[in-house]
């Protein structure tokens, strides 16, 4: 079946963050020289200005910080999945990424509620990032 | 030095906005480069400068208006933030002596051509959210913009019956304005029944997507006194970037937008405050949107936007008149220089039925791609 939806050109830089979910971990950049984590992945530390990277493993948990819930078909390729949720995340390293919530009822959402990450293969070759609501600890 | 008052807004000129204009876009925009050049009581090669937007170029408008020395160029690529950014940049030219007559063309098939609702992916500066975001499901502006609504939701109890006040509001002055292409009323039980587009976006919060063409011609201030129109003077501006301003989802407060780093500076430039504005056209390519501009201008604190919109005050005869042609949601999506228009007929006395009694003063915003924000504060001479 063909693949409707958009997929990503990675650059150099972001590569690795895309190999990474292909084998199953979300990956985060840290500065290689001040250790500051930053995403989503770009050349530059913000902060001291340096190219070095150093991977790390994220841990996979975090918090909502919002969310929208879509009913409207913007890409031919989601259509099957309307309505879906997308949160945006606040990870347990301190940056924030957005990604489909799965099995969840956009009623009962609140910011602050705990995620755990979800890794799931779209295609041959591309693995996307989703969440699912995490048991409150 | 200051930009304040070197440059004037000299000519508006607008085609018709529809949903299919059977024209190219360059057409459109020289139609409407015309009529605002006319409405300046110039000739076409009287323009010096030219800032253009989206798939046009300056040499388009050498070639058809035969232009023999065109002696400045330039793009303010800010999506929706674009035209009253240009304003800031043909002002800053003229200001430096490079030219007399700057032309804003703007002009788009944007209902019949690429859809303004999705054709983000296409634009550089979505380049971060096409590799990161739109993979995963969020692909068009209201789903970008969403969650940046349902956070001030949460946090300051706004509702979507707040959002319907602004979108009922600006109907109301389209049809008042008359060029719009929505001609019905709209109440704010339609509202609340239109189909979720991006929750908590309705149908009825989301501009229109449009034909059309619109252009100003912004002039020396010196030039500016014996020409044909009564000269509007642009007392402030400003442009200003978000925190994060590629991707909303990393930005510390999703509900702070570039305006509010703009609004102060070109409020300090005018040296007016915010009683002084009697018309305020702010950009509305959602009504969420709206709302976020004016806690960020600071007509009201942060998380009042919701109430300070209730009870007339952004009606034609309330505290703040709001969107008098019926913005982006009811005239026609031309990327806010009909925002521009508007406020320049405001200040001349001449918006016809729309007409705010004794506009002295008034602001014009713009807002783009992922929360840029530029503002112009302007006054009758």
């Amino acid at each position: 079946m063909d693949y409707l939806k958009p997929v990503p050109e990675p650059t150099p830089e972001s590569k690795p963050y895309w190999d990474a979910l292909n084998e199953g971990r979300l990956m985060l950049q840290s500065c290689g020289a001040c250790g500051k984590v930053r995403h989503y992945p770009r050349p530059l530390c913000d902060a001291c200005f340096s190219f070095d990277v150093r991977w790390i493993n994220a841990k996979g948990t975090g918090t909502i910080h919002s969310w929208t819930v879509t009913h409207h078909a913007f890409n031919p390729g989601f259509k099957a999945e309307l309505p879906y949720v997308l949160v945006t995340v606040d990870l347990a390293e301190g940056v924030r990424m957005q990604a489909p919530l799965r099995q969840a009822d956009a009623s009962t959402l609140k910011p602050g509620l705990p995620v755990r990450l979800l890794i799931e293969s779209a295609r041959d070759g591309l693995a996307l990032p989703a969440f699912a609501l995490a048991a409150k600890a | 030095m200051s930009l304040r008052e070197k440059g004037v807004i000299t000519g508006i000129g607008e085609t018709a906005y529809s949903r299919a204009s059977g024209k190219s876009v360059l057409a459109l925009q020289l139609e409407a480069s015309l009529a605002a050049i006319a409405d300046a009581g110039l000739t076409p090669k009287d323009i010096d400068g030219i800032i253009v937007y989206g798939s046009t170029v300056a040499e388009d408008f050498i070639t058809n208006f035969g232009i023999a020395d065109l002696r400045f160029s330039a793009v303010t690529p800010m999506g929706g933030a674009s035209s009253v950014a240009a304003v800031q940049c043909a002002i800053a030219a003229i200001s430096a002596g490079i030219c007399n007559h700057v032309l804003i063309p703007l002009g788009r098939n944007g209902s019949s051509g690429t859809r303004i609702g999705t054709r983000v992916q296409q634009m550089p500066q979505f380049r971060t959210i096409g590799e990161f975001e739109m993979p995963v499901g969020a692909i068009a502006p209201a789903q970008l913009y969403a969650p940046m609504a349902r956070r001030h939701m949460e946090l300051y109890g706004t509702t979507s019956r707040h959002l319907a006040e602004i979108a009922v509001n600006t109907r109301k002055h389209a049809l008042l304005n008359g060029r719009g292409m929505m001609t019905k009323p709209l109440t704010v039980e339609e509202h609340q029944a239109s189909r979720m587009i991006s929750d908590p976006l309705r149908l009825f919060d989301c501009s229109l997507e449009s034909d059309g063409g619109c252009a100003v011609v912004v002039s020396a201030a010196e030039r500016a006194r014996d020409m044909k129109q009564r000269p509007v003077l642009v007392m402030g501006v400003a442009e200003g970037h978000p925190d994060s301003p590629s991707a909303i989802t990393q930005r510390p407060d999703l509900t702070r937008l570039g305006l509010a780093k703009a609004a102060p500076r070109a409020f300090k430039m005018a040296g007016v405050s915010h009683a002084d504005i009697d018309v305020a056209e702010v950009y509305d390519c959602f009504t969420y949107i709206v709302l976020c501009q004016l806690e960020d201008m600071g007509f009201c604190k942060k998380g009042e936007g919701g109430p300070f919109v209730m009870d007339g005050t952004i009606a034609i005869d309330g505290k703040l008149p709001l969107n008098t042609h019926g913005g982006l949601l009811s005239q026609a999506h031309m990327a806010g220089i009909n925002h521009v228009v508007e406020l320049t007929r405001q200040l001349r006395g001449a918006a016809g039925k729309a007409q705010v009694k004794d506009a002295e003063i008034g602001l014009v915003t713009g807002y783009g791609d992922m929360g840029d924000g530029s503002i112009a504060i302007m006054r009758r001479a």
